[in-house]
């Protein structure tokens, strides 16, 4: 295997790949996530996305935050060349629901919550509390392994090259375009 | 930093290579000898070792108390001591005075300023208490993977450290290329095509 710190560097861009054909996949193909993650009710964007376009030798970065943000920033900085470097997610798996940041870079895993567990009382609590929230934390631990090995799968084939970068193209180029206005008369 | 919060961060590792012996005595043993020390009044600035999930400022790791069903759950401990500049600069001023005052002097050398700072250092870091950060970790031995709750670098290298040098197992971190390489489940052909990978937009 290579050298790590070689590797996170030279390989980083996977990550922020990886996040941006997420974005793309939400907003467009949530049956095959499903099909990703049989337990899957619902994946969405949730209030913050970073984007950063190092095109032309020079870094831009875009920040978008706040519930029910809007994202039109982030089509545009996209249409641009722009990655996604950054993520929060709302997942949603039989009636729990997580929240999660995820870093492309390093897909470290940030400011998680998890869904509601009982408290702990007594001592005798606590063995089921730990055991509990490590299966909790496993959904999701479990959730981007699933969603990245798939990612990876198709980053290497002949259809990311071919079909996919195009796709994701001529999504984030049609959105914004509103459809002409009808005239009534 | 820990896995009963509210809110968590975790950096997750691949253990690399399988313990001798029983599992549980082998890390108990080893959780044993490099646990925090207990002395405060040492007069290094940052002590670093393992204590008990559950009795994070008195380790307890008796009973194999760090095993939790099919896991292992125990901390991370970087006990600081953070000496405000403005406290080692006034004692300074007054060493560097009764030194100057003592040898009937008017300036110190360059070696005597470094000399003094140091002694200043090292007395204050006696007397300050150290400032503790506990970082929980939860091992799954079988499936030889860890999750550390905490993305701070420093933590995570001196988990690294310690990790190493408590079990003898290097910890791999996993970030998308080891992710890949590791936990995707890629042929050896994969593999190769992974390593020839280049941003997409170069290759547009």
């Amino acid at each position: 295997m290579l050298d790590i710190a070689v590797s996170y560097n030279r390989y980083k861009f996977l990550g922020d790949e990886f996040l941006t054909w997420l974005w793309f996949m939400i907003e467009t193909d949530q049956n095959r996530l499903c099909r990703y993650d049989p337990d899957l009710v619902s994946l969405n964007i949730g209030s913050r996305m970073v984007l950063e376009n190092t095109r032309n030798n020079a870094k831009e970065t875009v920040t978008i935050k706040g519930q029910d943000a809007n994202l039109e920033e982030g089509l545009l900085a996209l249409k641009k060349g722009a990655v996604v470097t950054e993520i929060h997610l709302s997942y949603k798996s039989g009636d729990q629901h997580w929240q999660f940041n995820l870093k492309g870079e390093s897909l470290n895993i940030s400011n998680l919550k998890l869904p509601e567990t009982g408290p702990v009382e007594t001592p005798e609590d606590l063995e089921g509390a730990v055991i509990e929230k490590i299966y909790l934390i496993e959904k999701v631990v479990g959730l981007v392994n699933n969603l990245f090995s798939h990612f990876i799968k198709l980053r290497i084939s002949n259809e990311w090259r071919n079909q996919t970068v195009f796709r994701i193209r001529n999504w984030a180029m049609s959105l914004g375009k509103r459809p002409p206005d009808i005239d009534p008369e | 930093m820990g896995l009963l919060s509210s809110r968590i961060s975790i950096t997750r590792y691949k253990v690399a290579g399988r313990l001798d012996g029983s599992v549980h005595e082998t890390v108990y043993r080893a959780l044993k000898q490099h646990s925090i020390p207990e002395i405060e009044d040492d007069g290094s600035e940052t002590m670093v070792g393992w204590t008990s999930f559950e009795y994070p400022y008195k380790p307890d790791f008796e009973g194999y108390s760090f095993v939790f069903g099919a896991h292992m759950v125990f901390a991370l401990r970087i006990d600081k001591k953070s000496i405000p500049p403005k406290l080692v600069q006034k004692h300074y001023a007054l060493k560097a005075a009764k030194h100057l005052a003592e040898t009937g002097r008017q300036f110190l050398s360059g070696n005597e300023k470094k000399a003094i700072k140091e002694q200043v250092v090292n007395s204050l870091n006696r007397r300050i208490p150290a400032i503790p950060n506990v970082y929980d970790l939860v091992w799954h031995y079988k499936d030889a993977s860890l999750w550390f709750f905490s993305n701070l670098k420093s933590a995570n290298e001196a988990l690294e450290t310690l990790f190493i040098k408590s079990f003898g197992l290097p910890l791999i971190r996993l970030f998308p290329y080891t992710t890949a390489d590791l936990k995707a489940g890629l042929s050896a052909r994969e593999r190769d095509l992974l390593l020839k990978l280049e941003p997409s937009r170069s290759e547009e």
